[in-house]
């Protein structure tokens, strides 16, 4: 009799369990949330320097850059696209406009200098759109070799020196404080005021992907090309428009890179498409398209930061940090990606 | 299509040509021949991991062919040495060095294998991911640093010695490339893996294994790869988690050169020889003009688009724009 209770209730386990997985499917935001506080009380406990202040806004202020390469990539893969150029459009924007600055209008102030990169990028990000549109061919290859091409002019033509000589308007952007905290230990932390432009970036995500008709089409178009087509969606409008945005996106954050560190070198963003990659599949994004939120891409953005950011406190050597993200990868490969579960 | 392999050899003979008129004499002596003919391989057999990948279809791509490669290498390079003094024992120590290297492709191609065609992971982020998690185990075993080998005769004489003017590692490559293009063209895996990738919904009810035949397809491009990293060890003595960054999208532009369809159901193994020894020639003839690591970047970055047009336009659509192709 006790055999056949205890089938039972494990039969019912089972399939509130599957109930539960079900729904941490339909809503990824949740798994990624999850992850953030498993990871985030495991460090804590191990390492309670973990919390401090000046940690936590180290980390908002690592996850700057790699959110807004997020937003953009997030709506290329909504759209069923993928993109591997965006770093390589930043590092050009960062490295031309900076030394073009800072050696004729080292007075220029920084909102033109962002207008000037956002404008760069979005232009590049047009011409990766059309050819993925008319060379028909996968978007993965297409933008490995725009990538190419872009990184390989930067080199080739345009410096590979490393420039410490950054104009004024565009180290102090980054100097500008947004909160600044005195911690008992007397050190004081700064959390800089241009981790708003990644909140701004955001806003502006949600609200093109939820509130607009051109969010539906891409919805559309990464859902099923063929079916949004005959329902008068225009790809190629949308293609242009996906890639153009993550241009735009990888302009601004090639230059905030440079206000950050205050130093451009023309070597650094390049190979760091595969952790974006990583955030935004965590986030629950599809990677086949169609869907994907802007909150799970931020929250995928934080678990990667603190990823990369905790195997150190953790005292687990930094060599660890490809491996973790490439598991990474392939866990939220697994858990979103496979068109069964949806 | 006799008209890719027409289009290949052309190529060659004119990248041949431009190479002779530029360089000079020097180009075409013996030296500088097999001095290509060596560096051939690798890149030959991670296009040809490719090429599988892409005909198998759907998004199929395989991104972590250097990664295996050079995990393969790393292993067997630390882990070689104490099975086998390379000093008493040189030959069986080549031996086991290049059954390492199989090995650790093996295990890798049947990770990605499991991944794509159990799990169903997109081709695109398995090998993504397990290309970051190889390179992260590289890194962790040799803590970032390169592992030396230093100069071990067999492993020298493979890819330095010629037998009869061919170096042998140039002769493994060209009989590896033919037992996999026969076996694409004449055996039942050929056929069915050409089928799957032009019409998967066919192809389920034909009724063959598609799984396990994917599962063949992605351990094969890994295996490929291993072998490449055995190359790779031997012609530099010296192994590297992060040698060769820019070797994925060279092997895709190999592949692409060749004619093999990004979107599956077509590619020659004949195609993708003669695409690499024409990619080989004209790297070599950048050698002799001393152009740097970073134009040329920039310039396969611009063929591989390039070659992505040409494949796009083709006669049929230029002779009958009316027709467009399916999206």
């Amino acid at each position: 009799m006790s055999d056949f209770v205890w089938t039972n209730s494990t039969s019912e386990d089972q399939a509130s369990m599957k109930r539960i997985g079900r729904w941490l499917i339909r809503n990824p935001p949740v798994f990624t949330l999850i992850l953030i506080v498993l990871v985030s009380v495991t460090i804590g406990a191990i390492a309670p320097e973990f919390w401090q202040v000046s940690n936590i806004f180290d980390m908002a202020r690592a996850s700057v850059v790699t959110g807004l390469f997020g937003l953009g990539f997030l709506v290329i893969l909504a759209a069923g696209g993928i993109d591997l150029s965006f770093t390589a459009i930043a590092a050009l924007m960062m490295y031309w406009i900076t030394t073009a600055v800072a050696a004729s209008a080292p007075w220029m102030p920084m909102p033109v200098i962002l207008v000037i990169a956002a404008l760069g990028g979005t232009i590049i990000g047009i011409g990766n759109g059309l050819l993925v549109h008319y060379l028909r061919a996968p978007a993965l290859i297409v933008t490995i070799g725009t990538s190419y091409v872009i990184r390989g002019f930067l080199l080739t033509f345009i410096g590979t020196e490393l420039f410490v000589n950054i104009p004024l308007p565009i180290e102090e952007f980054g100097k500008f404080e947004l909160w600044r905290v005195q911690t008992d230990t007397g050190s004081i932390a700064i959390l800089p005021a241009y981790v708003l432009m990644l909140v701004a970036a955001a806003v502006v995500t949600w609200w093109i992907l939820n509130r607009t008709l051109m969010g539906r089409a891409i919805f559309a178009i990464g859902g099923n090309t063929s079916i949004a087509e005959r329902l008068g969606y225009d790809a190629r409008k949308v293609q242009v428009f996906v890639f153009a945005f993550s241009g735009f996106l990888a302009g601004i954050a090639g230059m905030l890179h440079v206000s950050a560190n205050r130093i451009a070198n023309p070597f650094d963003l390049v190979g760091t498409e595969l952790t974006v990659i990583a955030a935004v599949v965590l986030g629950g994004a599809r990677i086949t398209g169609g869907g994907g939120s802007v909150l799970g891409t931020i929250l995928g953005v934080v678990l990667i930061t603190l990823v990369n950011n905790v195997l150190i406190l953790a005292g687990i050597p930094s060599t660890w940090q490809t491996f973790v993200v490439g598991c990474f990868i392939v866990l939220a490969g697994a858990v979103f990606g496979t068109r069964k579960s949806a | 299509m006799d008209r890719q392999l027409n289009f290949l050899v052309a190529l060659n003979a004119l990248v041949l040509v431009a190479a002779v008129a530029i360089a000079g004499q020097n180009f075409i002596n013996i030296y500088n021949l097999q001095s290509m003919a060596t560096q051939i391989p690798e890149l030959g057999l991670l296009a040809i991991g490719v090429t599988l990948a892409m005909i198998s279809g759907n998004g199929g791509i395989d991104l972590s062919g250097i990664a295996v490669a050079n995990l393969a290498g790393i292993v067997s390079a630390l882990l070689v040495p104490m099975m086998v003094s390379p000093d008493e024992l040189p030959m069986a120590y080549a031996f086991v060095f290049a059954g390492v290297c199989l090995v650790v492709g093996l295990a890798c191609g049947l990770v990605n294998g499991l991944l794509i065609s159990r799990a169903g992971l997109t081709p695109i982020i398995a090998t993504l991911g397990t290309s970051l998690a190889f390179t992260g185990v590289s890194v962790v075993l040799t803590n970032g640093s390169g592992v030396r080998l230093g100069y071990i005769e067999p492993l020298d004489n493979f890819i330095h010695t010629p037998i009869l003017g061919v170096p042998i590692c140039f002769a493994v490559f060209l009989g590896i490339a033919i037992a996999i293009g026969a076996s694409l063209r004449f055996a039942p895996f050929g056929m069915r893996l050409y089928m799957l990738g032009s019409n998967a919904k066919a192809a389920r009810f034909a009724g063959f294994n598609q799984k396990r035949l994917l599962m063949t397809a992605y351990t094969l491009s890994s295996v490929l790869a291993s072998v490449a990293g055995f190359i790779i060890a031997a012609r530099i003595s010296s192994v590297k988690w992060d040698y060769g960054t820019s070797y994925v999208l060279i092997a895709i532009l190999i592949a692409v050169m060749a004619g093999v369809r990004p979107t599956g159901g077509y590619g020659k193994i004949t195609c993708v020889v003669l695409s690499a020894s024409a990619l080989q020639m004209l790297s070599s003839m950048f050698n002799f003009l001393n152009i740097s690591n970073f134009f040329r970047d920039f310039a396969w970055g611009l063929l591989l688009l390039i070659f992505l047009a040409v494949s796009r336009f083709d006669f049929r659509t230029l002779l009958s724009p009316q027709t467009k192709p399916g999206g």
